[in-house]
């Protein structure tokens, strides 16, 4: 499978490196290219520049290929924008999103986009060893 | 009218200044608790400090009953999200987002956004008046509910048109000549056997589809 990982943030990065181990082909987009060291020395797929956001840059990164697409900048605006184009402009098959505000991700998640909510996640996961 | 904007930049405050001073009930919600101080200390307690993209101060703001909501940040991304909730969450009839980068109007309006505004466009349009020729076609009106216009042709002298008569004149399929107003200014109710003359102006009815045909067989030569 082909996926495109926007926002090379720690969970990005790892998330890269569990899908390479899978044998999946990773590209990795950031607007900032420091992230891009938190990438593991074994990455073997493309880090490319670009803004998720934008459907040229977007173009570029080959999302026109991809199987699947992950929006996991630290900005949820931004990953919903994103997340939407990936499925309303070029109708990648699998379209993932990071929302941390649980009511806005309630809100897209009734829209109808495939929303991950950390916060909620992790409120739970702490209030289950409590 | 009750106006909800988000975003109290530029845009934001001269908008909320503009619409209050017409009589409409205004909320400007920004993130920014200072810049809402210094508005609010000219145009009143209009502001409420808060993230527009956050269901609950859109909630505290009494976005379900807002008659308009107006997302005027300078993120394109924040417009669209704000404007998503505004529409879904809360039903407000008329969402606008402005938009810096002039690609995502097809998104916008894709994604539920109903109006969306750009500087950049305004202004490229206006470079693409001043930069191209003048256009003979101007577009009066579309026909409600239907695929049809109405425009108004001008009649250059290098129209192959010019001396023929009406019934001469192959027009695209369902294009009717319905007015003539001759250069100086007379009306005629045009015939088949009327001649058109350089300078007439003719205004007719077709479909919006062979706009560019209509233009070619008036005016080309």
């Amino acid at each position: 499978m082909k996926v495109l990982i926007m926002g090379c943030s720690r969970v990005g990065a790892h998330l890269a490196s569990l899908l390479e181990t899978d044998g999946h082909e990773v590209t990795v987009l950031d607007v900032d290219p420091s992230g891009f060291g938190k990438l593991s020395h074994t990455f073997r797929g493309n880090a490319l520049l670009g803004d998720g956001t934008d459907e040229d840059s977007l173009r570029r990164a080959g999302i026109e290929q991809m199987d699947a697409f992950v929006a996991l900048t630290e900005a949820d605006n931004t990953n919903i924008m994103a997340a939407q184009i990936a499925k309303s402009v070029f109708n990648v098959a699998k379209v993932v999103c990071r929302v941390y505000d649980p009511t806005r991700e309630e809100l897209y998640r009734e829209l109808g986009l495939d929303t991950v909510c950390p916060t909620a996640l992790i409120a739970a996961s702490v209030k289950k060893r409590l | 009218m009750y106006i909800v904007i988000v975003g109290a930049g530029n845009v934001g405050y001269h908008l909320a200044k503009a619409v209050l001073s017409k009589g409409h009930e205004v909320l400007l919600i920004d993130r920014d608790a200072a810049t809402l101080e210094r508005i609010e200390d000219e145009l009143g307690s209009i502001g409420l400090n808060g993230d527009g993209c956050e269901a609950n101060v859109l909630e505290e703001a009494g976005t379900a009953r807002a008659d308009l909501f107006v997302a005027v940040t300078d993120q394109d991304a924040d417009n669209l999200v704000a404007c998503q909730i505004a529409k879904h969450r809360f039903k407000v009839p008329r969402t606008v987002a402005r938009m810096s980068d002039l690609k995502n109007e097809p998104l916008f309006k894709k994604l539920g956004v109903d109006v969306t505004v750009s500087s950049t466009i305004l202004i490229l349009q206006y470079i693409e008046t001043q930069t191209s020729k003048p256009r003979l076609l101007t577009r009066l009106a579309v026909l409600r509910g239907s695929e049809r216009e109405m425009v108004d042709v001008r009649i250059p002298p290098t129209a192959a048109v010019v001396g023929k008569k009406i019934r001469d004149i192959s027009l695209p399929q369902n294009s009717l000549i319905i007015l003539l107003i001759r250069q100086d200014e007379r009306i005629q109710l045009p015939t088949s056997t009327t001649t058109l003359e350089a300078g007439d102006r003719v205004v007719v009815v077709g479909d919006r589809s062979s706009e560019e045909g209509l233009h070619q067989a008036l005016t080309g030569s």
